[in-house]
């Protein structure tokens, strides 16, 4: 760890708490279900994971924007009675920042173990790329400065700050289209991936232009779908089924000055990761050099990158090298969403990641290995389409969750 | 004041009678009249808001300011997501820095102020003006008029100025 890292604070906090217990449903286009269904899947799921009763759970924090379901209705369904909830509003980045807002929760005495939920019909209801009830609303008072402009989904909003990053560290569309490579070589590994196929650079940068310098394929895949964490005191993991994923620090929804404008900010290539490094390295009371796997959210393949970046895996503007030598793919020096993500499981606005570092964990992140005599898999970590996905060694994961450039969060954890 | 509902490219835009600041800038930009708030630490700011995001002060005057300056960043929409822009692709948003009070009150910051390339009537530019310009292109700001009272700022190519002799492209066309 560097010696500038401050690691005074929050230590009493280090490892007191545990993801237990992870839930999805799978990811579609065509659910044919609602979100209150979606999330009641999810959070049963993530219940029996976690070896859960019903009366074990007592509270529930959900996110969305305007497009899910409320906790009281899927702890209704699910025969929950809480002592806590709230469902607040919000997209990227959530994920890290609920999972703080349930240790504070948990921590206050409010409740003992709180579910944390998105659902989304990401696909087939609110299409999360901003087609469809989105595109067609109104523009009203200070969107008079934006979308009356088109420039309104994500990705032309967030392209000021890509395609300035080409052109100030001269990052080329190859190396970040390596980023959906990577991902898709993971997902080949992921019988639960909505695009299992895999992908080379020449497919991604010859696929349509969306907005420069997005192509299709540089961008992550709508779906339906809910997930779910479990956070709650770690003593009592040792009550429950899995092995738990230690949670050793959070920073949440960390902001640059005027996140709304991010663009009169400078320098613009500069995202929120900036700031918030120093409050999660502090937390967890580690460095990125510690970290063995990363889940940095994939919305689009230079988001990743941007992220990487900023949190320290590399140093700014080598980005571009970072993510095209290699070190993010399985069986390099630090794989990146081994899942294959927002590009290729499916886009959850961040929680599919923290699942996924979660099975890294606990070493349950395969498919497709050969069951041994106790019931888990035995890791061949050959890492071949439709082979193991699981990374050798695990024992500390970073999420970095992204909202927008100017606003992100993070999590490490560590196996338990 | 009262406020605003049109319809722009088949789009429903609105401001509310309530929102005083942005009812102003527009009508400025209605007489082709560039107009930002200056507060008393002499800092202008944009898009128009309740207070200086750099002190807090709440006290401004609207001040003229030079619709002049080079493109920082852009993106180039060849898929449109608002049907109202479909019509009109490939379209350039540009976020232009602009000369006045460039490089304040830090060295990373400046006027940026967002529009379309457009032509000098402020209609939307034509692929083979949109091919010409990048990043570091001189622009100068025209307006395209949408109602009385409500006019877009928006930005062209200034012929006056020297312009770079390749300004930064997307390396794909």
């Amino acid at each position: 760890m560097p010696a500038e890292i401050d690691t005074s604070s929050a230590k009493h906090l280090r490892g007191k708490y545990a993801i237990v217990g992870v839930g999805e449903t799978s990811y579609s286009r065509g659910s044919g279900r609602t979100t209150r269904a979606l999330a009641t899947w999810a959070v049963g799921n993530a219940m029996r994971d976690a070896g859960l009763r019903a009366d074990q759970v007592d509270g529930m924090l959900s996110y969305s924007s305007g497009d899910s379901t409320f906790a009281p209705f899927v702890a209704g369904d699910l025969g929950l009675r809480l002592d806590f909830y709230m469902d607040v509003f919000g997209g990227g980045s959530s994920t890290e920042a609920l999972v703080g807002m349930a240790m504070g929760v948990i921590e206050a005495g409010m409740c003992k173990t709180v579910a944390i939920f998105r659902s989304m019909n990401g696909y087939s209801q609110v299409r999360i790329g901003g087609t469809g009830v989105r595109s067609a609303a109104p523009v009203v008072g200070d969107q008079l400065h934006g979308r009356a402009y088109g420039w309104q989904t994500a990705g032309q909003m967030f392209s000021f700050t890509f395609l300035r990053h080409m052109y100030e560290y001269g990052t080329t569309p190859e190396q970040v289209a390596m980023v959906k490579v990577i991902h898709s070589e993971h997902a080949s590994n992921n019988p639960k991936a909505f695009y299992k196929q895999r992908v080379t650079v020449a497919d991604v940068v010859n696929s349509k232009l969306i907005c420069k310098p997005l192509h299709l394929l540089d961008c992550c895949v709508e779906t339906d779908n809910a997930t779910c964490i479990i956070v709650t005191r770690s003593e009592r993991a040792r009550d429950l089924k899995q092995r738990p994923a230690l949670i050793l620090g959070v920073a949440g929804r960390v902001s640059k000055p005027r996140m709304d404008m991010h663009y009169q900010h400078g320098p613009i290539t500069r995202v929120a990761g900036h700031y918030a490094k120093d409050i999660l390295w502090r937390n967890a009371g580690v460095g990125p050099e510690d970290i063995d796997v990363t889940g940095s959210y994939d919305a689009f393949t230079f988001t990743t990158m941007l992220q990487l970046e900023d949190y320290g895996f590399c140093k700014k503007g080598e980005g571009g090298h970072y993510v095209a030598d290699g070190s993010m793919r399985l069986g390099g020096r630090r794989p990146n969403n081994t899942s294959g993500g927002h590009l290729c499981e499916g886009y959850t606005h961040g929680m599919n990641m923290v699942i996924e570092n979660v099975r890294q964990l606990r070493g349950e992140a395969d498919d497709n290995c050969p069951l041994g005599p106790d019931g888990k898999r035995r890791h061949s970590h050959d890492y071949r389409e439709g082979g193991c996905r699981q990374v050798r060694d695990c024992e500390l994961t970073a999420n970095l969750g992204w909202a927008m450039p100017g606003t992100g969060s993070a999590l490490v954890m560590a196996r338990g | 004041m009262a406020g605003i509902r049109i319809d722009y490219l088949g789009m429903p835009l609105s401001l509310d009678e309530l929102d005083g600041e942005n009812l102003t800038f527009f009508n400025y930009c209605a007489r082709h009249d560039f107009h930002l708030q200056k507060g008393p630490s002499g800092l202008m700011r944009y898009p128009p808001t309740t207070a200086c995001p750099w002190t807090g002060e709440r006290d401004h005057v609207w001040q003229r300011v030079e619709g002049r300056g080079a493109v920082y960043s852009y993106t180039e929409v060849h898929q449109a997501i608002q049907p109202a822009f479909r019509a009109f692709v490939p379209y350039m948003v540009l976020l232009v820095e602009l000369d006045t009070q460039k490089g304040q009150p830090t060295a990373d910051e400046g006027l940026r102020v967002m529009g379309n390339l457009c032509t000098a009537d402020g209609k939307l530019a034509p692929p083979e003006m949109v091919r010409k310009v990048g990043i570091g292109s001189r622009v100068r700001m025209v307006f395209s008029d949408l109602a009385p009272g409500l006019s877009l700022p928006q930005w062209t190519l200034d012929e006056t100025a020297p312009q770079p002799a390749k300004p930064w492209r997307y390396p794909q066309e």
